[in-house]
């Protein structure tokens, strides 16, 4: 609806979903392509020219990863992507340490694919620690340094939250893991690549990285192993023919993997201009909301934040009606009104800004192909749909009426 | 998720949005929902004494597209019936007319409670005489 007004030059839906996923850059795939055909050799293949040739690019691709993130060649283990990289990470440390001690601590607005296998592994006799976090999204290093006992094995705590964009104190936090001897895992998918990382001056043991978060391919991850001070081992979660180090079997994806590597050495040499180009957009975004709408609140850290995220919560109005009156804009929402429940986001309700701020959020996640002529776009269409809705909306009118509506006794009857 | 052309309709078009005089001895005023489970409607209507007769019907709410589009087809229905046929309209009715999933059901709940509330306060307000 209202597309009659669309600037030339801008093509709908206009994607500013960056955090879900990417567009794979055309450079990666042009380096993709190769492996598929002419190249398609098995990188273990050892004995011809198809497998060494598969294995040249594994490596490069390897080399590439490692040097993105200050690491050596031989601490990248290939995975299916960041989920599995979590599970070998963590179920791997738990099984293998599990004699020194059976503490795990973690984050409340981690992603499922952490806070899910730290619930499997409790099952199994571990205790997990999940910290808070505060009003910015950062948990406070105090309450960490306080959770952390003589049973700690494992820290794993996200270097960049895929909802709200904060970026966790990760070096302070790997400085307090190294002090205590405990190993420390970080799922960094959406920080490496947009933001400075490094796991020798951040002080991480592991860290699992995707492909698709940085214009690299699906279906294919990495995780960093550190090989000493601390040597970390892990004891493998797919057992088969003894591929990378024996930590994860499984004939390796090269296209994905040449595709992840090429997307690195990109990012290695565009991050810093990259991030001032989104931070500018991400501001202007911003501005443009804020000039025009009162009552609306960014959630999470304003200065610890990845350059590409902005989550706003627009009051009075609710998130899936405001994303179906932009629906010419792929955003997501916060709200999750499909079901009995209604259970808003659990990130933002960790944050303790009230689960009707988080009913009325929008994350916009701005990459790499996003313009300045889309954000002006996408900023009037947000503007001119959440002013029509707050027309709609019996909230904005009784709070402008004066109306405490957090002192009114809601008869919810709606059967929830 | 899809929504169905009556949904999409009534999300773009609203019937009947506003507010009446709450303090007008012939409107009722319905407010249902909490803010914190993502719904809030507000229905009300306006009496005529003589008949009993809904005469006008206006609405508010915060909510998803179905909400909306739930609220705004019970303004719609509510208009022209008596007060006890108002009553007689049913949350399955409004499923159906909308085509709602079943995800969104409770989205027509709330419109009839919404109804049910404002008749009630309406009700109230005449010291029940009108039934």
């Amino acid at each position: 609806m209202a597309n009659d007004t669309v600037p030339s030059g801008i093509k709908l839906p206009i994607y500013m979903d960056n955090h879900a996923t990417t567009r794979m850059d055309p450079r990666v795939l042009e380096a993709m392509l190769p492996y598929f055909t002419e190249s398609f050799g098995n990188a273990a293949s050892r004995n011809h020219e198809y497998g060494w040739v598969a294995e040249q690019g594994v490596e490069q691709s390897r080399e590439r990863i490692a040097k993105l993130i200050g690491a050596s060649s031989k601490e990248i283990i290939f995975t299916s992507g960041a989920t599995e990289s979590d599970n070998l990470a963590i179920k791997g440390i738990a099984e293998m340490y599990r004699e020194k001690g059976n503490h795990i601590i973690t984050q409340v607005t981690e992603h499922k694919a952490v806070l899910d296998t730290c619930k499997r592994l409790e099952k199994h006799g571990f205790r997990v620690t999940y910290l808070p976090v505060q009003k910015d999204g950062r948990i406070d290093l105090d309450d960490l340094k306080r959770a952390m006992d003589e049973k700690t094995i494992l820290v794993t705590i996200m270097a960049a939250n895929n909802e709200i964009g904060s970026l966790q104190p990760i070096r302070e936090i790997g400085a307090l893991c190294h002090e205590k001897g405990v190993f420390f895992h970080t799922d960094a998918v959406q920080a490496i690549g947009k933001v400075p990382f490094n796991v020798i001056a951040d002080n991480v043991d592991l860290a699992s990285i995707t492909g698709h978060k940085l214009y690299g391919p699906k279906g294919c991850g990495a995780l960093y192993v550190r090989r000493k001070n601390p040597r970390v081992q892990l004891v493998a979660q797919i057992d088969g023919g003894g591929h990378e180090r024996g930590m994860r079997s499984g004939t390796l994806n090269v296209p994905g993997i040449v595709g992840l590597g090429k997307a690195c050495e990109l990012a290695m040499n565009e991050m810093e201009q990259e991030a001032k180009y989104l931070s500018g957009l991400r501001n202007s975004l911003r501005d443009h909301i804020f000039a025009e709408l009162d009552e609306v609140y960014i959630n999470g850290s304003t200065e610890h934040r990845l350059p590409g995220n902005m989550n706003i919560s627009f009051a009075y109005v609710e998130g899936e009606s405001l994303l179906m009156g932009i629906n010419d804009i792929a955003v997501s929402s916060g709200s999750a009104c499909t079901s009995a429940t209604l259970e808003p986001s659990y990130v933002l309700k960790a944050l303790g800004a009230g689960d009707d701020l988080a009913h009325s959020s929008i994350r916009f996640g701005l990459g790499r192909f996003n313009t300045q002529a889309e954000v002006d776009y996408v900023a009037r269409r947000v503007i001119d749909t959440v002013k029509r809705l707050r027309e709609l909306s019996p909230l904005y009118e009784m709070v402008k009426e004066g109306i405490d509506i957090t002192k009114v006794q809601w008869a919810a009857e709606g059967g929830h | 998720m899809a929504y169905s052309d009556k949904v999409l309709d009534h999300y773009t078009n609203p019937r009947n949005v506003g507010s009446l005089d709450k303090s007008s001895q012939t409107v009722g005023t319905g407010l249902v929902g909490a803010p914190e489970c993502g719904d809030v409607m507000k229905l009300q209507i306006k009496v005529n004494p003589q008949t009993n007769v809904i005469e006008e019907a206006k609405f508010k709410t915060f909510g998803c597209g179905s909400a909306i589009a739930s609220s705004s087809l019970a303004t719609e229905w509510v208009k022209g019936k008596t007060v006890d046929e108002a009553l007689q309209i049913k949350n399955t009715d409004i499923v159906k007319e909308l085509s709602l999933p079943p995800v969104k059901i409770h989205c027509s709940v709330l419109a009839e409670d919404a109804i049910r509330a404002a008749i009630s306060d309406w009700k109230k307000k005449n010291n029940g005489e009108a039934q």
